[in-house]
């Protein structure tokens, strides 16, 4: 069975789930209590739970980051809600140097089964210090799991796969999309980390991406499709570390041509990642350079002209596309 | 809350053995015992680390070993205890293996932690020690968490949290503690802070780097009671570690206790010339050494005699010596420690080797 829900709502779903399931696990942060959570993620769960188990905490990411890696190396199962990811920096010490770090330097002697979630990148005219997108941030550190996905079912089926794992996860939701619908399957519908998921198939170029990039991308095949007859696969990516290279890979081996898609900076992105490790691994199958289309090399403008310019658009797509078909210069 | 706050500063305010019980005086002799056997290793480790043997940072315990040794009195099975970069004492007195800590120091395979960690990272989770932490102030706010969850598995277990003066100046520490305080009043922190005020955050005095220098006085801003113990005077310690271990117990609440002390040794092994204090200085706290104070109290009191302290003095060597050959002639970690521990679970290894 599945049934039409919002990202929001099957987000929150998942966490349900699993704490009726499993008293270790608890919610901290900012406003996610009383107030029931700036993006209403956790809208209702202070009165089902209680406040030892849904904890509102003073504005202090430092501090109570902190304090939830305690509990998850005592065992417990805590889910960090960041207001948004950018105030992930103001806990990259409890974050970087403890969680994804603790495991290593104890010889393996604590686990950290810890979530942090919250809303990831921009498109809300927030402007500079509220429009990150942190996946090469975290994404660079071992010891650290990250993931970002973009459809309900798997934003519920992730988290259910986030809370139950061992390790510290970045889930990193698609902020802009909370409101959005799709069909969520009913019950345990837990999506293995690891595996990207074609969103679409096609045979003459691949596009990659991962979060809301990934419905960028849909919407620039049908473009392409309809403008140019042209067959686009479109990769979700789905989790970023650990990284489907397979799926991409064989991808190209199909479609011989990609794009790599990111909301972030083009220098040091994940789709730099990606160009590398398609020139690695099927570097004979490529019919062209991989291209890269990623956000402005700019701090976020607040206009809602500029912001639009400086992210990835769905015709900034469609002509990387067409450039690796040698459709367009250049 | 202490009461009376006229000493502040760098004074000791020792509150009197209201409630304890003193300690007997074979007890006594007994942590004396360990107190020297802190002192050999931490002098051994000086002199390996001068002859190459120990690489990176190594920061000795020298002057401070009345501290843990007083607190960790009171640490009950089930407590935990979490630390800074500062740790060998704390590993030592919680029972783990001088040679493999030291092996741990030597980056050996017999180690502590496997040889990853080092002299900052010894951890014992099976002892209830929770680590050493090379971030200053930044294991604060894990130390909270452990409290917490201690009292959300529904033990009596509380948290033994160290810090030094240079971690209170630190932001982890003032947003972990206002939680400790927030958390407290629902019983949900038995959390016990202990500041081991040895007076310089590496070369920078506690004058220099707090505009408030009572320590203790900084957890009223956070709802937490707090005292000042004469750290050089083991028995001051016990006496205190006991009674306020027990209200931190008993209450859920957190509490602390600021230490006087003074780190004798430099700041780190590679700390030579100490051009931020004077010898006269470390002459004056070296009279207050705290095997020194302890040494007298049991000589005066008959507990020891000299024969007794040579006999004492010769074994914490010979432990000490041991534990130095045994990390000598330990083999490297192999290989394939550099890719395990990383994750947990079936996929121990993610990533481009």
């Amino acid at each position: 069975m599945a049934e039409t829900k919002t990202y929001r709502e099957a987000l929150r779903e998942a966490m349900v789930h699993e704490m009726d399931r499993d008293e270790s696990v608890v919610l901290l942060g900012e406003d996610i209590g009383v107030y029931g959570g700036t993006h209403l993620i956790t809208d209702g769960l202070y009165d089902q739970y209680g406040p030892k188990r849904v904890i509102d905490t003073p504005i202090s990411e430092n501090g109570f980051t902190g304090a939830a890696i305690g509990m998850a190396m005592m065992g417990m199962r805590p889910i960090v809600e960041m207001m948004t990811w950018n105030f992930s920096f103001l806990a990259a010490d409890q974050i970087i140097q403890n969680a994804a770090k603790v495991r290593y330097f104890s010889g393996g002697q604590v686990k950290v089964p810890l979530v942090i979630r919250g809303p990831n990148g921009g498109g809300v005219q927030l402007s500079a210090q509220h429009t990150h997108s942190l996946e090469s941030f975290y994404g660079h550190f071992p010891g650290l799991k990250v993931v970002a996905p973009v459809t309900p079912n798997d934003a519920k089926g992730m988290m259910l796969t986030a809370i139950r794992d061992d390790n510290p996860v970045i889930f990193l939701e698609a902020g802009a999309l909370y409101g959005t619908r799709g069909e969520v399957e009913d019950g345990d519908n837990a999506v293995p980390f690891g595996k990207a998921r074609v969103a679409r198939e096609g045979s003459d170029v691949t596009l990659i991406a991962y979060g809301r990039q990934v419905n960028l991308c849909l919407r620039a095949a049908d473009t392409l499709e309809e403008e140019d007859g042209v067959s686009a696969e479109v990769i979700d990516l789905r989790s970023l570390r650990p990284f489907d290279e397979d799926a991409i890979v064989e991808s190209v081996k199909k479609t011989h041509r990609a794009v790599a898609v990111q909301e972030q900076w083009r220098w040091f992105g994940v789709a730099s990642e990606v160009a590398a490790i398609i020139q690695d691994k099927a570097f004979d199958y490529l019919d062209a350079p991989v291209e890269r289309v990623s956000g402005a090399e700019v701090p976020a403008p607040y206009a809602r002209n500029l912001e639009l310019a400086a992210f990835p658009s769905e015709r900034a797509v469609a002509n990387a596309a067409r450039r690796v078909l040698y459709m367009e210069e250049k | 809350m202490s009461a009376d706050r006229e000493n502040s500063g760098n004074e000791a305010e020792v509150r009197g053995g209201k409630s304890a019980v003193a300690t007997s005086p074979g007890r006594l002799v007994e942590l004396y015992g360990k107190m020297v056997l802190v002192r050999a290793f931490e002098d051994a480790c000086q002199r390996a680390f001068r002859q190459g043997k120990i690489g990176g940072y190594l920061h000795v315990y020298t002057g401070q070993e009345a501290v843990a040794t007083g607190f960790l009195e009171a640490f009950r099975k089930g407590d935990r205890v979490i630390t800074g970069y500062r740790d060998h004492a704390h590993a030592l007195l919680l029972g783990c293996d001088p040679g493999e800590v030291m092996a741990e120091l030597f980056g050996k395979r017999t180690g502590l932690v496997k040889g990853k960690g080092g002299s900052m990272h010894l951890f014992d989770v099976e002892r209830g020690f929770m680590g050493g932490y090379g971030i200053v102030g930044g294991h604060i706010p894990l130390g909270v968490g452990i409290a917490y969850a201690l009292r959300y598995e529904g033990t009596d277990g509380i948290c033994q949290l160290y810090l030094g003066d240079g971690a209170i100046n630190n932001g982890a520490f003032h947003e972990a503690a206002n939680l400790a305080g927030l958390w407290g009043r629902d019983g949900m922190c038995p959390c016990f802070f202990i500041v081991e005020n040895n007076q310089y955050g590496m070369g920078t005095s506690v004058e220099r780097a707090t505009a408030m220098t009572d320590l203790a006085a900084k957890f009223n801003s956070y709802a937490i009671g707090n005292e000042k113990v004469d750290g050089m005077d083991l028995e001051a310690v016990i006496e205190c570690a006991e009674r306020v271990a027990e209200q931190v117990r008993e209450t859920g609440r957190p509490y602390a206790v600021e230490a006087v002390t003074y780190r004798i040794a430099p700041h780190g092994a590679a700390d030579f010339f100490e051009k931020y204090r004077t010898k006269e200085e470390v002459e004056k706290w070296r009279a207050r050494d705290p095997i020194g104070i302890l040494e007298k109290k049991l000589l005066e009191r008959d507990a020891l005699d000299e024969e007794k302290i040579e006999e004492i003095k010769d074994e914490a060597r010979q432990r000490v010596s041991e534990a130095v050959k045994y990390a000598d002639e330990s083999e490297e970690p192999p290989m394939e420690e550099l890719y395990t521990d990383v994750y947990a679970g079936e996929d121990e290894y993610m990533g481009t080797r």
